[in-house]
């Protein structure tokens, strides 16, 4: 498993909710430093998979799971393991942007509060995750203003902030841009880019074209399963199975 | 024509409706003015009644009916909070919890004149507190717990799972989710909660009825182990145990008018407090 081009794995992942079963058979590798777009139509599972590696499920108590998460050489599901320590090493933008009730300074604060980050560290990290998010030159003069007043671009921009600020490895992100103007959109997907240099990024995304303007590579799931996976441009341009051609085309969706 | 008819009709209910129960209101409120005003100054309300209490102020009595209630906060409050707390938070979604919360509904749904007597028997008699300032709080204090709860969890409840995954994301336990996002995002529902029911115990009379209430005592209320005057139970004796019922009628309507004023201005704190959380956010 300690393969060099494999950051953070899942295999033979089932995933039942009661008696459903939302995950069949997955098994999937993310690489370093890559941008891997999962695709797939509405309620087939890709929220659910993507949500498996920060095991947010932990408080679903009707979930229940089979298989196996790797993040390197950790096992996710280990017993013992720190799950606050794994989420700070797997970090989590959603769909909606959801920034804490509290000023833009204390959003990122906050995390690194938590996480026992020296105080007089806190400063110079917050002032560089926002300038690394590409909101520091909107927000620099008002740090205190709650951040609910932002714009929804802004707010997500900021989400990602205080995902960056703990410097994760992985940084998982669930349909971002879906509440989005195209202009925020652009400026996130922008970001999305950049970060990858630092980062290694899962992003759950409908927008066929902003699979294509990000994703290095694709996984697309139908129904629970992984149908077909591989370089972005490869898929689009010769879907090997015919669901995935019909989806990308957008005859379903 | 019936498509139109109908919104008319729908609109003219409500209208109607709402115009009647403020019509009541605005009745109510008139009557009790003009008829307790000319009781009001300031040596009403700082003074203790005199003369078979046909003349003097109600201090006592307000003095009273505050620290009861901030007694019912003390006591309500926090153990109201940690109860939907955990309810809402912490306990798994099974048959147990369901009973848990359908015998608190049913707690909110018992006469208060119920709990007086449970307080009498446990508080008063029981733990032999006797018949004080303490025990009257507890009593109302019980009295106002399941409220607590309900309005609590009703607040949390409507904290969407975004915002408390949002803390675990950044690797916060669940604990500090709820300390530190989700309980001060549902503050100002849960301050609401807490301060109408608060301002529904002051103007309570049967749970302290047996359990500290006092007609008359002769120092500003304010000993845990003694009785106490409070304002509904004045306007209570005055309106129907006077020996000169008819010559105390303006002060019982002026008692009336402070125990109306006390509760307002509960209630304007509780929009202060939403007013600067909202400001907050
Ligand atoms: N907490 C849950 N409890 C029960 N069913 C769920 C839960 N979360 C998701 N599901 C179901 O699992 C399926 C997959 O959902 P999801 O992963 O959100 O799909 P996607 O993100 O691909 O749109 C859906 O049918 C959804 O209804
Ligand atoms: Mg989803």
């Amino acid at each position: 498993m300690s393969n060099d081009l494999v950051k953070l794995s899942a295999k033979g992942v089932n995933l039942w909710f009661g008696n459903k079963q939302v995950l069949k058979n997955i098994s999937v590798d993310f690489e370093p430093n890559k941008v891997t777009a999962l695709i797939g139509p509405s309620g087939c599972g890709k929220s659910t998979l993507l949500r498996a590696f920060n095991r947010m499920h932990d408080l679903s108590p009707d979930a229940r799971i089979e298989g196996k998460f790797m993040l390197e050489n950790q096992d996710l599901y280990e017993k013992g393991l720190s799950v606050t320590q794994l989420r700070r090493r797997i970090g989590m933008v959603f769909q909606k942007a959801n920034p804490f009730p509290k000023s833009i300074y204390e959003n990122i604060n906050y995390g690194l509060k938590i996480n026992d980050i020296p105080k007089a560290e806190r400063p110079g990290i917050i002032e560089n995750a926002l300038r690394e998010s590409y909101i520091w030159e909107e927000v620099k003069d008002e740090l205190e203003k709650p951040a609910t007043r932002l714009s929804g671009g802004q707010q997500q921009r900021l989400c990602i902030a205080r995902t960056v600020a703990l410097r994760p490895e992985v940084i998982l992100m669930d349909e971002p841009c879906s509440a989005l103007d195209p202009l925020s959109t652009l400026k996130i997907e922008e970001l999305i880019v950049k970060l990858k240099k630092d980062f290694t990024i899962v992003i759950v995304t409908h927008n066929m074209q902003q699979a294509q303007r990000v994703a290095d590579k694709t996984v697309f799931m139908y129904l629970g399963e992984i149908i077909e996976e591989g370089q972005t441009k490869d898929m689009f341009a010769n879907p090997k199975n015919e669901l995935t051609a019909n989806y990308v085309k957008g005859h379903f969706g | 024509m019936r498509k139109k008819l109908t919104p008319l009709l729908e609109w003219g209910t409500l209208l109607i409706t709402t115009g009647l129960v403020c019509f009541f209101l605005v009745v109510i409120l008139w009557d009790l003015v003009s008829k307790g005003a000319s009781s009001l100054s300031w040596n009403f309300v700082s003074s203790l009644p005199t003369q078979g209490m046909t003349s003097g102020g109600i201090l006592p009595a307000i003095t009273g009916t505050v620290l009861l209630t901030m007694i019912t906060a003390l006591v309500a409050a926090p153990f109201g909070v940690s109860c939907a707390i955990y309810l809402n938070e912490y306990a798994a979604d099974n048959w147990l919890t369901r009973l848990i919360r359908a015998s608190i509904r049913n707690l909110a749904g018992v006469p208060s004149i119920i709990y007086g007597l449970f307080g009498l028997a446990l508080f008063v008699q029981g733990l032999q507190m006797g018949t004080s300032l303490l025990s009257a709080g507890l009593t109302l204090g019980l009295l106002s717990l399941p409220y607590i709860i309900i309005t609590t969890e009703e607040a949390l409840r409507r904290i969407p799972a975004s915002t408390r995954e949002a803390a675990l994301a950044v690797g916060a336990t669940q604990f500090e989710s709820i300390r530190d996002v989700v309980v001060p995002s549902a503050m100002p529902g849960m301050l609401t909660g807490l301060v109408l029911t608060l301002s529904r115990a002051a103007g309570e009379t049967a749970p302290i009825l047996f359990t500290g209430v006092a007609f008359y005592i002769n120092n500003p209320s304010g000993y845990l182990n003694q009785e106490f005057m409070a304002l509904p139970y004045h306007l209570y004796m005055l309106s129907t145990q006077h020996q000169a019922i008819e010559a105390v009628r303006p002060l019982a309507y002026g008692t009336a008018l402070v125990l109306l004023i006390v509760v307002f201005l509960l209630n304007l704190t509780a929009f202060y407090i939403r007013y600067k959380y909202s400001k907050n956010e």
